[in-house]
């Protein structure tokens, strides 16, 4: 599939049935946007689970990181990497090895690997490259319209009151489903400069 | 969920507006208030440190802006936008984001006069250097460029001249320098040319003008594309390099591509201070919701007034792009199909006189420094809005001594055309 604009019904779908997400990467510095991230759907009552090598025996939100994902208790629906795109690949083939399953790869903002995400989409994992979780859930929600972001979605219905710990629904009308014309214009760019690099 | 892409008409109607999740209210509430209250003092540190999504004091953001900022983001088809005080508040914000004392940055010397001011004097006090080129001559853009060079503006359709402009060649040239292309739309509006389309990075409104429509209320606006990557080289260390104020946040790697509209948020608003009135917010969005309605009108009468004035015996010259005589006809076909607006010029046989005598004896045209009002209006730009340029500067901006411009009105074109008629006569 064309992992350049998506859908927002794939993105929709994709939040409103993952509950267990797995954030490789996560950090308890609270300026970097993995631990913003990770707070945001925390609150919006995901099962957050952080994993960094780095900072085992810590806490993140009361929730305690591990090491890795084989380190993980319970099945996981989905895998978020907030990592560079290099690392990508081995905690993809990582995730493969998880029994179940997961449900999703997803790999944040800035951060693309179309080897680990052919290897995923091969084993029949969705994946979801180049988009932060949180702002996608901010943008189908409409909150992020408070920041003066195009949600790119309408709603004729009285939209519920944000408050921590509450889920939000997702599903309003999209504006043309997941991309705009800057936003494919974007991708060009990005894939004529690779292409000259 | 239907996946179907709404027109332009639905998005002027109901981008970012929802009922209000508290009273149900469907049109849109003006929120006059200084402050909104935290849930507690973690919430109201994540708003503070940019973590959470939310309100904090309207100088930075408040509900009913936010509803005009996705409405316009939605009509140009950006990322985000910033509602800002004034066009000119636009201006100033967008370049305190981009430059850094000793920058260049090239601007299209067919602009509007306050601009031109803007740019040349106060500008200048703050170590940002305009550098001209002529929107007619791509070339010149491209040799104006120069490694300090860190942004190009241009306006979509020039004031006063009513000139088009070609945002994709000046796109090209902006690409090619590595820098961010900012168009002006005020005169076109999203309507008529969508300048993000055709490869602007950066669209700002005087929201004053069409987008209101009704001459009430004073505002503007900054559309942010997402199209540019400001972390590539090091030219933009606001949206690049951590930001000690907010613990060494990173703006683009936390934003995405709306950090360009949160930098001139939390850095622009935030501190340089010209936040819009929640109530001119509403009166701009209400404004809006006819704006297609409006500028089609706008457009149509403005071409039949154009074409009476290019036969009138008193009339030396009318530059309205929506004539085939006009040099930039084929420019207005390619990039405003729909209509060439509703600003122009011409000239008239009488010279300066003449056009004092014009404006002196119009009866329905009102005399006034505005463009984009429902009523039709006229002023003579040399004695004015461009007064304070010298001769040369003057005719370079399109607004010699001998020229009249007129923003047509939605008034009826018959009464439009005959107080112009009984006003070149008398």
């Amino acid at each position: 599939m064309n992992h350049d604009t998506y859908d927002d019904n794939y993105i929709r779908g994709i939040l409103n049935n993952v509950k267990t997400i797995a954030m490789v990467g996560a950090s308890p510095v609270n300026v970097r946007p993995s631990y913003f991230a990770f707070k945001y759907l925390a609150q919006r009552d995901y099962d957050m689970i952080p994993v960094n090598p780095g900072q085992v025996g810590k806490n993140l939100m009361g929730k305690p990181f591990v090491a890795s994902l084989a380190d993980i208790d319970r099945p996981v629906d989905m895998v978020d990497i907030f990592r560079n795109s290099d690392a990508a690949l081995p905690l993809v083939k990582d995730a493969l090895t998880l029994n179940p399953l997961p449900k999703v790869i997803w790999m944040q903002l800035g951060v693309r690997n179309d080897e680990a995400c052919a290897l995923a989409e091969a084993a029949g994992v969705k994946v979801v490259m180049n988009r932060c979780p949180k702002i996608e859930y901010g943008r189908l929600s409409s909150e992020i319209s408070w920041m003066g972001v195009n949600s790119r979605t309408l709603s004729s219905k009285r939209a519920p009151i944000p408050t921590q710990g509450m889920r939000l629904s997702l599903n309003r009308v999209s504006v043309g489903g997941g991309g705009t014309s800057a936003a494919d214009r974007a991708a060009q760019l990005k894939d004529d400069k690779n292409n000259n690099a | 969920m239907i996946d179907r892409l709404p027109g332009f008409a639905t998005l002027a109607i109901h981008a970012g507006a929802q009922p209000d999740p508290t009273t149900g209210a469907r049109s849109t509430p003006i929120y006059q208030t200084t402050s909104f209250v935290f849930n507690d003092a973690d919430h109201a540190a994540s708003l503070f440190g940019l973590q959470a999504f939310g309100n904090i004091y309207t100088r930075i953001g408040n509900p009913t802006n936010a509803v005009l900022e996705e409405r316009v983001a939605a009509l140009e088809g950006g990322t985000a936008a910033l509602a800002v005080a004034s066009g000119h508040a636009a201006q100033v914000v967008t370049f305190q984001a981009l430059l850094r004392p000793g920058d260049e940055f090239i601007a299209a010397r067919q602009a509007y006069g306050g601009t031109i001011n803007q740019f040349t004097h106060t500008f200048k006090s703050f170590g940002w250097n305009v550098v001209w080129a002529d929107a007619d001559d791509i070339a010149s853009f491209e040799r104006a460029v120069t490694p300090r060079t860190k942004a190009i503006f241009i306006e979509s359709i020039a004031n006063p001249g009513g000139s088009i402009t070609d945002i994709e060649a000046i796109s090209a040239v902006a690409r090619k320098a590595g820098v961010p292309l900012i168009v002006d739309n005020t005169l076109a509006s999203p309507y008529l040319i969508r300048p993000i389309d055709h490869g602007a990075d950066i669209v700002l409104h005087s929201a004053t003008k069409f987008l209101g429509g009704h001459g009430t209320s004073i505002a503007g606006i900054i559309v942010d594309a997402g199209t540019f990557d400001w972390s590539r080289d090091n030219k933009y260390p606001i949206l690049s390099e951590p930001r000690p104020e907010y613990h060494g946040i990173k703006l683009q790697e936390t934003f995405g591509n709306f950090a360009f509209a949160i930098a001139c948020r939390v850095i622009g608003l935030r501190d340089l201070g010209p936040a819009l009135s929640p109530f001119n917010a509403f009166m701009i969005l209400t404004g809006i919701e006819t704006l297609p309605l409006r500028v089609q009108r706008h457009s149509d009468n403005a071409k039949a007034v154009a074409e009476f004035l290019s036969t009138h015996p008193a009339v030396a010259a009318v530059n309205y792009s929506g004539l085939p005589s006009s040099r930039y006809y084929n420019l207005a076909r390619k990039y405003a199909p729909k209509g060439a607006g509703a600003v122009f010029t011409f000239s008239l046989k009488g010279g300066y006189d003449a056009g004092v005598n014009l404006v002196s004896n119009l009866k329905l045209f009102s005399h006034l420094a505005n463009v984009g009002d429902t009523r039709s209006l006229v002023i003579h730009p040399a004695s004015t809005t461009h007064s304070q340029l010298d001769d040369a500067a003057k005719t370079n901006a399109g607004a010699g001594p001998d020229i009249v411009r007129v923003s047509i009105g939605i008034e009826d074109k018959e009464d439009i055309i005959a107080d112009l008629d009984q006003a070149l006569r008398a």
